[in-house]
């Protein structure tokens, strides 16, 4: 494949996202540029309203994408049925609450914005934005105006509304993080106060203290490390317990048996006033513990939201035709047999044939093709498809879950369900741990028994206090949540620890090719024939919406169509020279052929080859036939290009591969990564693709449906060796899904991004190479971690079976090696320094 | 000296107090959502807004502490 002439920045940027302006949508006379119709929609209103100034003004810096308007009419959302299940009264004044799941939410601008709907619809109290889940929570006065008006007017401002249906799971999960954090903050009191305590304790200790301030403090210790142990540390004596009852040793239950121990023992001693006392180290052990859970279930939080929005691909409501009229009816209650409107710039809501009606759709949610595929009466459509050119109406033969778009979310909710818990790093040396710990502690007490029975269980306590694996506990937690933290400000979305230990061992990388490896849009790959008559086959293309014609809007030089800056002009190296504006007339479209017209008196004619052909006035040369061969065999569209009725060109139109693609191919092979790509487009494409990025052949599967998909990555698992793939469609989701780890690129489905381990916030794939490296690094810190902690560990074992162990001596190494593993953590280089957006 | 059989209970019950306010402030939702509200205090006010306080605000900030 040629290269292709690169996506320049137009001259114009989009008035709302900023994005560069699609030459043919510049408007010259026009002061506001739009890119597309979403963009113009929500500009047009925040203006009316008055919020233009407060939203752009935050923005800007802030990665914007285009408004997506949809334009629907959210009656369902009035159903009774919907009220029941989701909405909630309030006690006073006969309000209402619910919850609605937005699309599109992304920077503070938003959040500003969605909370000014008081502004924009006066029946509305209060819209709280959470920007980490993108809900809503709203409050209104249905007596003052209906939900489906506040979704509609959620709608007008380029955010999607949904209703949400986990409502109930997150009050749940709330009340479980609040309990946690409520442990911590007792612990954290209690640790604090009782090392107080034994700071004076021990400053004490060489001069000696009076007897009654003595007893007074080690009291004052016991009573306040009380609701640490009985309270704050429950959750860890329940995991122990729940270990011991599946039979395996659990890494809680060193640290519960230390705790009893300690806690018991120290209690003893302070009853009879003489012996060691270790409420402080237990007390902080207790505290630290609970912050590396509670930093452990953060980070799981996302993931746990997989699948909420898997039910946002399809349209909820469907016009339905009965006669001369049309209605709105809620999905649930569109039956087979009935007859769906679809107007052009709309999804699918259905499963169904095509009546009346011609247009293209958007397939690329169900098969990842990237070229529009041309439908007609009788063609069978699927749900989640766009239809991208003119009204259909289509006879239902399956709605919702019936669909073939939902069959394929019920496969990757049940391969979800199904994935196996990862067995993490800690939790592998734990068992070794325990066995070791509670070894050591008996033949202490073994040995000592026979030397000095009094000084015997207090040496052996002081072993099993003193290896209590605090340190360990947060060793992978730390390192985990350190290493996202750092990715997250590089763009780079990773849902959780067991995500990055899966990416770093190196395996099958599986790529998908369209909007993965490839840009995913339709581009000039390639002009065979007369180069001047590109403006002009420009010119005539940009009066056609046609999505294939938009290949050809980057050739026409902006002198044509709107004044621009020197500067864009001036950068078009591989196009014609821009010139004065083309006179474009009597253009006419044949609707899934081509497009004639005159463009500055020349009579052009552009399109299918029979289309063109049969209007020449002589059969087309070899070279154009060759030249039409090759572009179908690398799976690109060719277009013939006539002039006066004289074959003069053939151009070939395509998805254009990422610039990068190549050298992180190469890196990943570098580092010992097998690259596949798998793909649902043309092998013939995918084909021609790989061999632009220098994979072999073999290497190559396409007209892989999403079934297909997830059957290779299943077959690759069971043959060992982990799989990661790499995909942006929702005929990814269910492979990302049952891949060891899954990896989403910007740009793609909600849905396979919200399935994904990892999400490649930039756009591009050069952060796929970030990710394997740092995901390597990470497992390096963790590693490091493990060893630090257990290093501290056996130090500690030695002294306490050498019975040259002190409280004090605890004391002081607990907290020691706890903050080694935090400063390792954190200092660590992972992944690089922030972006600066 | 002795004084500390009195100041030694007494600090202990200030630190259970502060424990007490943050345990109701966990319960009114203040950290449910950290991601939020450190932006939400980036944005202004819009004039006109203060004033005196709208009872249902009580009933949308009750429902909020689900």
């Amino acid at each position: 494949m040629t290269a292709a002439p690169p996506a320049e920045p137009s001259a114009r940027a989009c008035s709302h996202c900023g994005l560069p302006v699609p030459r043919g949508l510049i408007e010259a006379a026009a002061s506001e540029q739009f890119c597309c119709a979403g963009c113009r929609t929500v500009w047009s209103l925040l203006r009316a309203e008055g919020l233009d100034e407060g939203f752009y003004r935050l923005a800007e810096g802030a990665a914007r994408a285009p408004a997506r308007v949809s334009g629907r009419r959210y009656l369902e959302l009035d159903d009774p049925a919907f009220t029941a299940r989701y909405v909630r009264p309030l006690p006073q004044r006969g309000l209402c609450a619910t919850e609605l799941y937005l699309e599109g939410v992304h920077c503070t601008a938003c959040l500003w914005l969605v909370e000014r709907l008081p502004r924009l619809e006066p029946g509305v109290v209060e819209a709280r934005l959470e920007l980490g889940r993108s809900v809503v929570r709203v409050v209104w006065d249905p007596a003052r105006l209906p939900l489906s008006r506040v979704a509609r007017a959620l709608d007008r401002l380029g955010y999607a509304a949904h209703p949400y249906r986990a409502a109930e799971a997150q009050r749940l999960r709330r009340r479980e993080d609040r309990t946690l954090l409520a442990r911590i903050a007792v612990a954290g009191a209690v640790a604090g106060n009782v090392m107080l305590l034994a700071a004076a304790l021990y400053a004490g200790l060489p001069a000696g203290m009076e007897a009654g301030y003595e007893a007074l403090f080690r009291w004052a210790s016991l009573l306040l490390t009380l609701p640490a142990v009985l309270w704050s540390a429950a959750p860890l004596f329940r995991a122990a317990l729940g270990g011991l009852r599946a039979r395996t040793l659990h890494i809680d239950l060193p640290v519960a048996l230390g705790i009893v121990v300690g806690f018991v023992w120290g209690a003893v001693n302070t009853v009879r006033g003489r012996g060691d006392i270790y409420f402080d180290s237990l007390a902080v052990l207790i505290f630290l513990l609970l912050v590396g859970r509670w930093l452990h279930r953060r980070q799981q939080r996302r993931a746990a939201d997989a699948t909420e929005l898997l039910f946002a691909l399809t349209p909820r409501s469907a016009r339905v035709v009965e006669g001369e009229r049309s209605r709105d009816a809620p999905i649930e209650a569109v039956l087979p047999g009935m007859v769906v409107e679809v107007r052009a710039g709309e999804s699918l809501p259905v499963d169904g044939i095509v009546r009346v009606g011609a247009s293209a759709l958007d397939t690329a949610l169900l098969s990842g093709e990237a070229r529009p595929v041309a439908v007609e009466s009788g063609a069978l459509v699927n749900a989640g498809t766009v239809n991208l050119e003119a009204r259909l109406l289509i006879e239902v033969t399956a709605a919702g879950e019936q669909t073939r778009v939902a069959q394929l979310m019920a496969r990757v909710e049940e391969q979800a369900r199904r994935r196996a818990p990862i067995v993490e790093a800690a939790d592998r040396v734990a068992g070794y741990f325990v066995a070791a710990a509670l070894l050591l502690a008996a033949l202490t007490l073994a040995w000592w028994w026979r030397v000095d029975p009094r000084a015997a269980i207090d040496h052996a306590l002081a072993l099993l206090v003193v290896t209590c694996p605090c340190a360990l506990g947060l060793a992978t937690p730390l390192a985990v949540s350190a290493a996202i933290g750092r990715a997250a400000r590089r763009g780079i979305l990773i849902k959780g620890g067991d995500a990055l230990e899966r990416l770093a061992r190196p395996g099958l990388l599986l790529l998908d090719k369209t909007g993965t490896v490839t840009t995913g849009r339709v581009t000039l790959s390639r002009w065979v024939g007369d180069e001047t008559l590109r403006r002009a086959v420009a010119a005539l293309e940009s009066q056609s919406a046609h999505v294939l014609a938009r290949a050809f809007a980057a050739d026409l030089a902006p002198a044509a169509a709107a004044p621009a800056p020197p500067a864009a002009a001036a950068s078009s190296a591989p196009r014609p020279s821009p010139g004065p504006p083309l006179l474009v007339c009597d253009v006419r479209e044949t609707r899934g052929s081509g497009l004639e017209g005159r463009v500055d008196g020349v009579a052009l004619v552009v399109g299918a080859e029979c289309f063109v052909v049969a209007r020449c006035s002589a059969a087309p040369p070899a070279w154009a036939a060759s030249a039409a061969q090759l572009a179908a065999e690398q799976g690109l569209t060719p277009v013939w290009v006539a002039c006066d009725g004289a074959l003069r060109a053939v151009a070939a139109l395509g998805d254009a591969l990422r610039p990068e693609a190549r050298a992180v191919i190469d890196a990943a092979r570098a580092a010992g990564w097998r690259v596949a790509l798998l793909s649902g487009d043309d092998p013939r494409a995918v084909a021609a693709v790989g061999q632009a990025l220098g994979l072999a052949a073999s290497e190559c599967q396409g007209a892989a449906s999403p079934e297909d998909k997830l059957a290779r990555v299943q077959r690759e698992r069971a043959g060992g060796g982990p799989v990661v793939m790499v995909g942006d469609g929702v005929n990814d989701a269910a492979a990302l899904v049952a891949a060891t780890a899954g990896v989403a690129v910007q740009g793609g489905a909600e849905a396979s991004l919200e399935v994904a381990d990892a999400y490649l916030g930039r756009p591009g794939l050069a952060a796929l190479t970030e990710l394997l490296v740092g995901a390597r690094a990470t497992l390096r810190v963790i590693r490091l971690n493990l060893a630090l902690s257990l290093g501290y560990n056996a130090v500690a074992a030695v002294l306490a079976m050498t019975g040259r162990i002190s409280p004090l001596l605890a004391a002081v190494l607990m907290p020691l090696s706890s903050l080694t593993v935090v400063i390792v953590s954190y200092r660590a280089r992972t992944f690089g320094p922030p972006i600066r957006s | 000296m002795s004084v500390l059989y009195l100041l030694l209970p007494l600090a202990l019950l200030l630190g259970a107090g502060a424990v007490g306010v943050f345990v109701v402030a966990l319960r009114r939702g203040q950290f449910d959502d950290l991601e939020t509200p450190p932006r939400r205090m980036l944005l202004d006010d819009e004039r006109g807004v203060v004033g005196p306080p709208d009872p249902r605000r009580r009933a949308v900030a009750a429902d909020a502490e689900r």
